[in-house]
């Protein structure tokens, strides 16, 4: 997948920077954005380790199987054939708590460390090919679960609206239903994919 | 103080009591998982790179700005606004991007204009799709990600089109 993303966005930013005359921007633009990538990876350094830090303590004080005790019923019917208690389970609980509370940046590592756990129970025959587990939990994280769009209304806050929080409503819905699109959809590929094999 | 400035200081100081309490080692097991973390880090580093670099070239050759020229006459005829077309299509691909095209949009047409609302609900309803799919893909190695991207990309596709309708019948 990522081949076709950077290839195809490659290859359209330079047909665009051709129609626009831009190609001294686009040159500039490759040489800054790679100091851009280091600075992101290294801020990204200090989040991921101290959450993964923070992670490992609940983990093997047993707060994180608590927790995912308490999620199973509603996690169990999305995740099919995980250990049931187990580590994966653990950290998809932690993954999707973290993005209602709207700690982005603390959903990345425990979404990191589900996916790893995921493949390390399900131990598939080509690791290559992604499995529906790990293509649902990753949708997921795609779609917005966030209950408080923080960004979006200091932003309108900072901007003079009358009332930044009104959207909250429209946002709710919003979520709920392309989340539920979203989820649908790997519902229908899966089936879809069964068929073709048999 | 904001309820959400608690929410970071509690989680790290409650896991550290109820580690402490159930008898864990609990600087070995955080420098154990930090460490877990750095690796972490490097995995997913070089498709983050290409990533970066693939979407700053892109906001930089306009092609942005160019396509939602050419879309916005149909979007306008459909009833979507136009100025949240650039919204639309960038922010799949970067969040300080669409962070900043957002910003241009509430400036523009104000915050509490159709536009305004409508970006802002597309802004507070979707992630940073293909941020996320090359970060945790890359986590597990996994190349062939088969229906994931097309899933994700139907979520990100309805956010837009219900957020033009909740905001015109709710607000």
């Amino acid at each position: 997948m990522m081949k076709w993303i950077m290839t195809g966005l490659i290859l359209l930013s330079v047909m665009f920077a051709a129609l626009t005359n831009r190609m001294d921007s686009l040159t500039t633009a490759f040489l800054e954005e790679c100091g851009n990538a280091v600075q992101l990876a290294i801020s990204l350094t200090g989040i991921i380790t101290l959450w993964s830090g923070i992670m490992r303590v609940a983990q093997s004080s047993g707060l994180t199987g608590k927790l995912a005790k308490l999620a199973e019923p509603v996690l169990s019917k999305l995740f099919g054939g995980l250990e049931r208690g187990g580590k994966a389970m653990q950290y998809i609980t932690l993954n999707i708590t973290a993005n209602i509370l709207g700690l982005g940046n603390a959903s990345t590592p425990f979404g990191i460390a589900a996916m790893r756990e995921i493949e390390r129970e399900e131990h598939s025959p080509e690791p290559e090919k992604a499995s529906h587990n790990m293509i649902v939990l990753t949708v997921l994280n795609t779609a917005s679960l966030q209950l408080i769009p923080t960004t979006a209304a200091a932003l309108r806050h900072a901007h003079d609206s009358a009332d930044p929080m009104e959207i909250l409503p429209c946002v709710w819905i919003t979520s709920v239903c392309a989340l539920a699109a979203a989820l649908t959809a790997t519902a229908i590929c899966r089936t879809v994919s069964r068929r073709k094999r048999l | 103080m904001n309820i959400s400035d608690l929410i970071i200081p509690l989680i790290f100081a409650g896991v550290l009591i109820y580690g402490l309490c159930r008898k864990t080692d609990v600087f070995a097991e955080f420098t154990e998982g930090a460490k877990d973390g750095l690796k972490t880090v490097y995995d997913i580093f070089p498709s983050l790179f290409c990533l970066v670099i693939s979407v700053g070239a892109f906001r930089a050759s306009g092609g942005a700005e160019l396509l939602t020229s050419a879309l916005s006459p149909v979007l306008d005829a459909i009833g979507f606004p136009p100025e949240c077309a650039e919204l639309m299509l960038l922010r799949p691909f970067s969040g300080s991007g669409a962070i900043a095209v957002f910003e241009r949009v509430l400036t523009s047409s104000g915050a509490d204009s159709f536009a305004g609302r409508t970006a802002s609900v597309i802004l507070g309803s979707s992630e940073t799709t293909f941020y996320t799919l090359s970060v945790y893909f890359a986590a597990v190695k996994a190349k062939k990600t088969r229906y994931a991207l097309f899933c994700a990309l139907i979520g990100d596709f309805v956010c837009a089109v219900v957020s033009a309708v909740t905001v015109s019948i709710l607000l």
